[in-house]
């Protein structure tokens, strides 16, 4: 189980913009969690969804599954899947399985949340 | 080294090959460890479809478990099928014989449409965008079914992902054999339980009946042997006894006096004090009761060897066989001292029945004599928690009349009895108050 706490730290929303980070979650079923606060937040307007891969080593298979239910959530909501910070090996792994071809790779972190980069997004 | 390291789509080609084969096999291999581990089903059921999905990057799925008793397969996991995929669905025979032909080996839906189960929920299978359907087959069953959606890269199924598939299929079909094992294995403790429970049930019944079989003979004792059974039961419950043995104490005292079914009714009923051959026919129903009971084959132990001494006394002076203390088996002191009560407690032919404080005088005065101390100090102690509504059962009243149990100075009586007999022995003393 993923806490309360632990959840808010993991998934951040401001306006139409929200920020998963995606970390070791992704990897265990617990990552049904973050799934599902995604699909919240989906519901709620969202329409930029930015999964941060910053502090994620690795991408197994059980994280590939949890991110093709947030890609297929966001498909049906109209929103847009990017992720940023991807390792390289994790890029190559995507780009085989063909998840790259629903959402944004961004080699760059994303600037902070701010009142100028949620406008811009 | 990395993918844009690559110059020849030959060389990039198999790096992909690599990497696919790394992370399908730590698929499979997660899966396997997944199976193996006694996390709950449903747990299990549920991982077991991410790794799959997340192995070959399929976008939706679901597995459904067999029951080979309804012939329908139930959903237990499924992912981005939404509401219109069923939780159940129906195979018919021809369906039955398709899926086990084809064992673990995946099924192409838009290929199938031949099965009638592909006609029925064609529609389901087309709106969910299902592409295969894998029977899960093991040992000749099929024990569920993978549904499986299309690839996020948009190709179709290459026969190496049929293969890996199958592979994860058997992974995903051996943890709902053991499933269905487990629960088989559950049904059948459950029917032996209520089995054991209904043989008990009968047990008990035929003691009972036995018991107003016995009753009946003696029109002046009727209830005498359900009540001694109570008396014992009471005695059991104050000694710290577990259910069943509690229960084996109470058919004890339901059964001791058995062998007085060959006693003749005129002896029983004498309405005056019975003579010396009289008294040596009666006095035989302690052994006859053995005969009877020995060869029946008791949940409880001593049942027989209850009837059989229930007579004897600690002083060695009771019958048949004039057994000192050691040698009498605990449950017929028991037995004992309750049919010894019921006997002062009820009116006879020949004599009304007596004052509780005369009653307790008497078996505190044959404690150690006639009765175990430790047997008459807890039912002492039984009837005082009733009397004081320390315990809410109200057996003694019930047994005994609300009137006879409530005499003035029964409850003083008896706290006095219970300290002076523990005065005498390493009993508790209880407190006067």
């Amino acid at each position: 189980m993923i806490s309360q706490t632990e959840l808010e730290s993991a998934v951040k929303a401001e306006g139409e913009t929200a920020v998963v980070y995606a970390g070791d979650y992704l990897n265990k079923i617990t990552g049904e969690q973050i799934e599902r606060e995604c699909k919240r937040r989906l519901s709620d307007g969202c329409k930029k969804l930015i999964v941060n891969f910053s502090q994620t080593e690795i991408v197994n298979s059980i994280g590939v599954s949890i991110l093709l239910g947030v890609i297929d959530s966001a498909s049906n909501t109209g929103a847009r899947v990017v992720f940023t910070d991807v390792k390289d090996e994790t890029a190559e792994l995507f780009d085989m399985l063909g998840l790259t071809r629903h959402v944004t790779l961004e080699k760059n972190k994303p600037a902070p949340l701010t009142a100028e980069t949620l406008s811009a997004g | 080294m990395k993918i844009q390291d690559f110059k020849s789509p030959n060389l990039k080609r198999l790096s992909e090959d690599k990497s696919k084969l790394i992370h399908t096999f730590g698929a499979l291999a997660e899966l396997g460890q997944e199976v193996a581990n006694k996390n709950s089903f449903q747990e299990t059921i549920r991982t077991s479809l991410h790794l799959l999905l997340g192995a070959l990057a399929i976008m939706r799925g679901g597995v459904a478990r067999f029951s080979r008793f309804e012939h329908e397969l139930y959903m237990v996991a499924a992912r981005g099928l939404g509401d219109d995929f069923p939780l159940s669905l129906t195979l018919c025979y021809e369906d039955e014989r398709q899926f086990l032909a084809n064992g673990l080996y995946p099924m192409e839906a838009a290929q199938a449409t031949v099965l009638p189960f592909f006609q029925i929920y064609g529609h389901s299978i087309e709106k969910t965008k299902i592409e295969l359907a894998v029977p899960l087959v093991i040992s000749d069953e099929i024990v569920g079914t993978l549904f499986l959606g299309e690839k996020a890269s948009g190709e179709h199924y290459s026969s190496y992902d049929k293969e890996i598939i199958s592979a994860m299929g058997r992974h995903i079909a051996v943890a709902i054999a053991q499933r269905n094992m487990l629960a088989e294995l559950e049904r059948r403790a459950d029917e032996n339980r209520k089995l054991y429970d209904d043989l008990r049930m009968t047990y008990k019944d035929t003691v009972k009946a036995f018991a107003a079989a016995i009753d009946c003979k003696d029109k002046y004792t009727e209830g005498h042997s359900v009540r001694v059974g109570k008396y014992t039961e009471i005695i059991g419950e104050e000694l710290g006894w577990g259910t069943d043995e509690i229960e084996g104490a109470a058919v004890a005292g339901y059964l001791h006096d058995v062998g007085k079914l060959t006693v003749e009714r005129k002896i029983i009923n004498a309405p005056y004090r019975i003579n010396a051959k009289e008294s040596a026919e009666l006095n035989r129903h302690p052994s006859v009761g053995y005969e009877i009971l020995s060869p029946i084959h008791h949940p409880y132990a001593d049942v027989p060897l209850a009837a059989k001494y229930h007579h004897e006394r600690l002083d060695g002076n009771g019958y048949p066989d004039g057994l000192y203390d050691r040698e009498i088996p605990f449950i017929a002191k028991m037995v004992n001292l309750a049919d010894s009560f019921d006997a002062m407690t009820t009116d006879r032919p020949y004599k009304r029945r007596r004052p509780a404080h005369e009653v307790f005088e008497d078996l505190q005065r044959n404690s150690g004599k006639q009765f175990a101390p430790e047997i008459v100090n807890a039912f002492f102690r039984g009837m005082l928690k009733e009397l004081t509504g320390e315990s809410k059962e109200r057996r003694f009243r019930r047994l005994l009349g609300r009137e006879y149990m409530e005499a003035d100075g029964i409850v003083p009586m008896l706290k006095q009895t219970l300290n002076q007999m523990s005065a005498t022995s390493s009993l508790t003393f209880i407190s006067m108050d």
